[in-house]
């Protein structure tokens, strides 16, 4: 694990920063907002099945965006539903994180040129913390993602103003 | 079982004039021309004749032929003047298992055709469809609006061949 193996020597004491704590609490149960827009959701599916099981990582599919940390916004954002989008992003509760995942909420993906109704990635509505590239990307890819989500929380502090 | 060739000579005993024509030197299958303010008439005839009983609408799509004039607008984009829009209406028999495709065209700047909904209720959708990308006006449709596309959408019809997209989208930026 990293952050704790060192300190269970002597009954049950633990000693940590306040910041690595409540990063690792955090870290370690990332619920995602249950949302899939495309074949990308498929993947996110797979992902959270048996197999490959999110779970162990703590991310469990919430019903709500205020119960939810993380939203993977998995597949081709169109214009319609890029304010449904940003509205579930503002739902959540900070602090939350934004995975986009594949190449459509990336930058548009295949539709690029002459997807009309496409929005060249969803970064042009909601921030982005890890982009992870593919078409769909492979649930070992997803995870890849997670991981660098995960390193970018451990270094983050919510002591300290940034 | 009826080939095109003989619904054709069926049609036009039954509807004279408002056949226009069956269009057999194609590549892919023949299709009968119909005037397309009395397709309505035609379909329900094709649907409850009992020789023919085209109980199912397999797919109704719309066209932009572009064949009118290309023309400079205004601001300077090319636009097509002219022509035509049409609609093919690809229609089976569950029951004789015969199937037959009809073609309908109206002008490009009214396009108006009479809406095939009420013979077939699937076809609500279908139409919805053809409007919402090409803007095609269904005359007698119960709830002709955008059904894929956003409603507020006002940058015209996206599939049109001089369809110009725009370059934002209640602030969001459209072009790559």
């Amino acid at each position: 694990m990293g952050l704790l193996d060192k300190q269970f020597n002597d009954d049950n004491i633990v000693i940590t920063k306040v910041d690595d704590l409540l990063n690792w609490a955090r870290l370690s149960s990332l619920w995602q907002v249950g949302f899939g827009l495309a074949c990308c959701a498929i993947e996110m599916m797979a992902t959270s099945a048996s197999h490959y099981d999110f779970d162990r990582f703590g991310v469990i599919p919430r019903p709500s965006p205020r119960q939810s940390d993380v939203i993977i916004i998995s597949g081709t954002v169109t214009l319609k539903m890029a304010t449904r989008v940003k509205r579930l992003y503002e739902q959540m509760p900070d602090p939350k994180y934004v995975i986009s995942m594949g190449s459509c909420s990336n930058c548009g993906g295949p539709y690029w040129e002459h997807g009309y109704h496409v929005l060249k990635g969803v970064d042009r509505v909601i921030p982005v913390d890890v982009y992870v590239p593919g078409c769909p990307p492979r649930p070992e890819a997803l995870l890849e993602g997670l991981l660098k989500l995960q390193e970018k929380i451990r270094n983050e502090s919510l002591v300290k103003k940034s | 079982m009826k080939s095109t060739e003989e619904i054709f000579e069926i049609l036009k005993a039954n509807f004279g004039e408002s056949i226009l024509e069956l269009v057999a030197a194609v590549p892919v299958e023949k299709f009968i021309r119909i005037n397309q303010l009395e397709i309505d008439k035609v379909c329900l005839f094709l649907r409850d004749d009992q020789d023919l009983l085209f109980d199912s609408l397999m797919n109704l799509s719309g066209v932009d032929d572009a064949n009118g004039k290309k023309v400079a607008s205004e601001n300077g984009d090319q636009i097509i003047s002219g022509g035509t829009l049409s609609v093919y209406y690809h229609l089976e028999s569950t029951k004789y298992r015969h199937k037959l495709v009809l073609k309908t065209s109206a002008e490009r700047e009214k396009p108006d055709i009479i809406s095939v909904s009420n013979v077939w209720r699937h076809a609500d959708w279908h139409e919805r469809e053809a409007y919402d990308l090409l803007g095609i006006n269904f005359l007698n449709h119960p709830d002709l609006r955008r059904i894929l596309m956003p409603y507020d959408w006002e940058a015209g019809y996206p599939l049109r061949k001089d369809y110009k997209n725009p370059e934002f989208y209640q602030g969001m930026k459209v072009p790559y």
